[in-house]
C-alpha cells in the first residue's frame, strides 16, 4: 500500500514538473499583461496590483487598426483556410481511404513532400507572383499558402481517422442501392465527422500560427493577422514602450489555443498520434 | 426545334452498356478517385511547385525592385553571388546549429515526456493538457514571452541569471535563447510523436523482459528504443526539417542581430527589406535544396533502418 502512495506521489511530483514547464511563459506574458507602466520592469513574475489599461488601449474601437482589424483577419483567414483545407482534405483522405486508383501512391507521396516544403522557399516567388496579380496583401493571398500546407496535415489525420470507420455499413448502403457518392455523403460523412471535427482543431491552430507568410505576403492592416501585427505595435503614443500591450495581444489570441486544449485534449491528442504511426 | 428532337432521338437509341457490370464499377470508382482527389492536387501544385519553378527562374536575373528597369538575365552570377558571401554561409551555420542542437535536446526531452504521457498512473489528462498549450500557442506569442523575460530589469529570467547585462545582445547568449524557445515550443510535438511509437511496444513484452530480470534502463534500451525506431525516425525528420526553416524565434527574439540570423531571416531580409527578387529568389531556391537533401539523407535512412526494425517493430 505505502508503495503505491509513493509511487503515486513520485508520479504526480514529476507530473507537476510538466506542468510548470508548459505554463510558465505562458503564466509570465498574462503577468505582463496586467502591469501597468509603472510596475512593468520591476521584474516581479506575479504582479503586485492588477492593471487592465493594456487591454482597454488595445481593445479601443478608436485603435482599430492596431488589434482589432488584425483580429478579424486572423479569425476570418484562418477559419475560411480550415474550412477549405478540411473539405478538399476529406475528399482526398475518403479517395485514399477507400478507393483503389491508379496515381494514388503519387498523391501520398506529393503531400508527404509538401509536409517537408521548407516555406521560406516559397515566399520570393508568392511576393512576385501575388503583387502581379493583384493578391498581394488581400485574404486570398494568404488563405491560398494557408490551405496549400494544411492539407498534407489534413489528408495524414483524415486518412488515418477514415482507416478504422466501419466500411461494412458502406457495402450495406451500396447493397441498398446508394452509389458511391450517397454513400459518402448519407453513411460515412456523419461517421466521419469525429475524425473531421478534430483535423479542422489541428489545421485551424496550424493556420492561426503562421508569421512567415502573415508577415511576407501583407504589407497594410487589410490583411495581416495578430501575429505579423504584434511586431508593428506602438505604446499608447509613437514613443511609448509597446511591451503592455503586446502582452495582452498575445494573451487574447492564446486564449483560443488554451480552449482547444481544455476541451479537446483527447482529439487533439489522438488526431496528432493517429497521423504519426499511420501516416 | 429539330435540334431538341434530334436530342431525343440520340438519346431513345442510345445502346445499352455492353460492358461488364463490375469493370463499370471500377471505372466509376477510379474516377471518383480522381475526382475527389484533384482539387487537392491541383491546390498543392499550383502553390507550389509552379512557385519554386518560377523562383528558378526569377534567381537567373538580377532584378532589384529598387532598381526595376536594371533587370537582366545574368545566369547564375546570383549563386556566385550567396554563395561567396560570408552573411549566407554566417546564417547557414547558425541555422545548421540551431538544428542540431536544438532536436537534440529536444530528442531527450521529448523521451522522456513521452515516457511521463505514457506511463503517469495519476493525473494523466492533466499532464496531457498542459503538454499541449506549448504545442498549440501562437510561436510568435511564445518568443515575446522569452524576449521580455530576458530583458534587463523586465524579466524574471535576465534578472536572476544575467544581472545587469542584456543577455540578448550577446551573441552565444542569443542563440542559447532561441534554442530554449525552439525547444520548449516543440518538446511537446516530438513527445507526442514519440508517445504514438511507444504505444506499439507490446506490454507483454516489457513484463516478460522484467521476469527474466531486466531493469528499467535495460528494458528501455533493448525492448522500447529498438521497436520505437520507426517512430523516432519519423520524429526526427520532420522536426530537423521543420527546425532547418526556423524564423518566427529569431525575428522576434534578435532580429538576426549580432550574427544570429537563420537562412530563412536571410532570405526574408533580402526579399521583403531589401526589396532584392533575384538574390531573394535565389537563397529560396538554395533552401529547397538543402532541405531536398536532408530530406533525401534521411529516408535513405529509414531505407536501411526499416528492415532491421521490422521484426520486432511489425506485427
Amino acid at each position: 500500500m505505502a508503495d503505491t502512495t509513493n509511487k503515486k506521489f513520485g508520479w504526480g511530483l514529476v507530473n507537476a514538473l510538466v506542468v510548470v514547464y508548459a505554463l510558465f511563459p505562458v503564466l509570465w506574458i498574462v503577468s505582463l499583461s496586467l502591469k501597468g507602466p509603472e510596475t512593468l520592469s520591476d521584474g516581479n513574475f506575479i504582479p503586485r496590483e492588477f492593471n487592465t489599461d493594456n487591454y482597454q488601449l488595445i481593445l479601443d474601437p478608436d485603435n482599430f487598426g492596431l488589434f482589432l482589424r488584425p483580429l478579424i483577419n486572423s479569425i476570418g483567414i484562418a477559419l475560411i483556410s480550415t474550412a477549405i483545407a478540411v473539405v478538399l482534405g476529406t475528399m482526398a483522405a475518403y479517395a485514399i481511404a477507400r478507393l483503389s486508383f491508379p496515381g494514388k501512391g503519387l498523391l501520398v507521396g506529393i503531400s508527404l513532400l509538401i509536409a517537408m516544403f521548407p516555406q521560406v522557399s516559397l515566399v520570393s516567388p508568392l511576393f512576385e507572383i501575388e503583387r502581379s496579380i493583384g493578391l498581394f496583401d488581400t485574404w486570398p493571398g494568404l488563405i491560398l499558402p494557408y490551405i496549400t500546407f494544411a492539407l498534407p496535415l489534413a489528408i495524414y489525420t483524415l486518412s488515418a481517422f477514415f482507416r478504422e470507420i466501419p466500411w461494412e455499413l458502406e457495402k450495406a448502403a451500396k447493397m441498398d442501392g446508394a452509389t458511391p457518392t450517397q454513400a459518402f455523403a448519407k453513411v460515412i460523412a456523419p461517421l466521419a465527422a469525429p475524425g473531421v471535427f478534430t483535423t479542422a482543431i489541428l489545421v485551424f491552430i496550424f493556420c492561426w500560427n503562421d508569421f512567415l507568410f502573415a508577415i511576407s505576403l501583407t504589407s497594410t492592416e487589410a490583411s495581416r493577422t495578430v501575429p505579423a501585427a504584434l511586431s508593428f505595435f506602438t505604446g499608447a503614443s509613437q514613443f511609448e514602450d509597446p511591451t503592455g500591450s503586446v502582452c495582452a495581444a498575445a494573451v487574447i489570441i492564446t486564449i483560443p489555443i488554451v480552449l482547444f486544449v481544455l476541451f479537446f485534449q483527447r482529439r487533439i491528442v489522438a488526431g496528432l498520434t493517429a497521423g504519426a504511426v499511420k501516416g | 426545334m429539330s435540334m431538341s428532337t434530334s436530342a431525343v432521338a440520340a438519346a431513345s437509341e442510345k445502346p445499352p452498356p455492353t460492358k461488364a457490370v463490375l469493370s463499370e464499377g471500377k471505372r466509376a470508382e477510379r474516377k471518383l478517385g480522381w475526382l475527389l482527389c484533384a482539387p487537392a492536387v491541383i491546390v498543392m501544385l499550383a502553390v507550389t511547385a509552379w512557385p519554386i519553378i518560377y523562383s528558378f527562374w526569377l534567381s537567373l536575373q538580377r532584378y532589384d525592385l529598387k532598381f526595376p528597369d536594371q533587370r537582366e538575365f545574368i545566369w547564375f552570377d546570383n549563386y556566385v553571388t550567396v554563395l561567396t558571401n560570408e552573411y549566407w554561409w554566417t546564417a547557414f551555420g547558425v541555422t545548421a546549429f540551431i538544428t542540431v542542437i536544438s532536436v537534440a535536446i529536444e530528442l531527450v526531452l521529448g523521451m522522456v515526456l513521452a515516457l511521463i504521457m505514457h506511463r503517469t498512473i495519476v493525473g494523466r489528462g492533466l499532464v496531457r493538457t498542459s503538454a499541449l498549450i506549448p504545442y498549440g500557442i501562437v510561436t510568435v506569442v511564445a518568443a515575446f514571452s522569452w524576449r521580455y523575460a530576458w530583458t534587463p530589469k523586465t524579466g524574471y529570467l535576465a534578472n536572476t541569471f544575467a544581472g545587469d547585462t542584456a543577455p540578448l545582445t550577446d551573441r552565444a547568449y542569443a542563440i542559447f535563447t532561441i534554442i530554449l524557445a525552439e525547444v520548449w515550443k516543440t518538446t511537446p510535438f516530438m513527445a507526442l510523436l514519440l508517445m504514438a511509437g511507444l504505444a506499439l511496444v507490446p506490454e507483454d513484452l516489457l513484463k516478460a523482459a522484467s521476469m527474466d530480470g531486466a531493469s528499467g534502463w535495460q528494458r528501455f534500451v533493448k525492448v522500447i528504443l529498438p521497436m520505437m525506431k520507426p517512430a523516432i525516425l519519423v520524429a526526427l525528420l520532420f522536426r530537423t526539417l521543420d527546425a532547418f526553416r526556423i524564423f518566427d524565434n529569431i525575428f522576434v527574439l534578435t532580429a538576426g542581430a549580432q550574427e544570429t540570423s537563420s537562412v530563412s531571416m536571410l532570405t526574408y531580409n533580402n526579399l521583403i527589406k531589401g526589396l532584392n527578387l533575384g538574390i531573394g529568389a535565389t537563397m529560396s531556391v538554395l533552401i529547397f535544396l538543402a532541405v531536398a537533401i536532408i530530406a533525401f539523407a534521411f529516408i535513405k535512412l529509414f531505407g536501411t533502418a526499416a528492415p532491421g526494425s521490422d521484426d520486432g517493430g511489425k506485427r
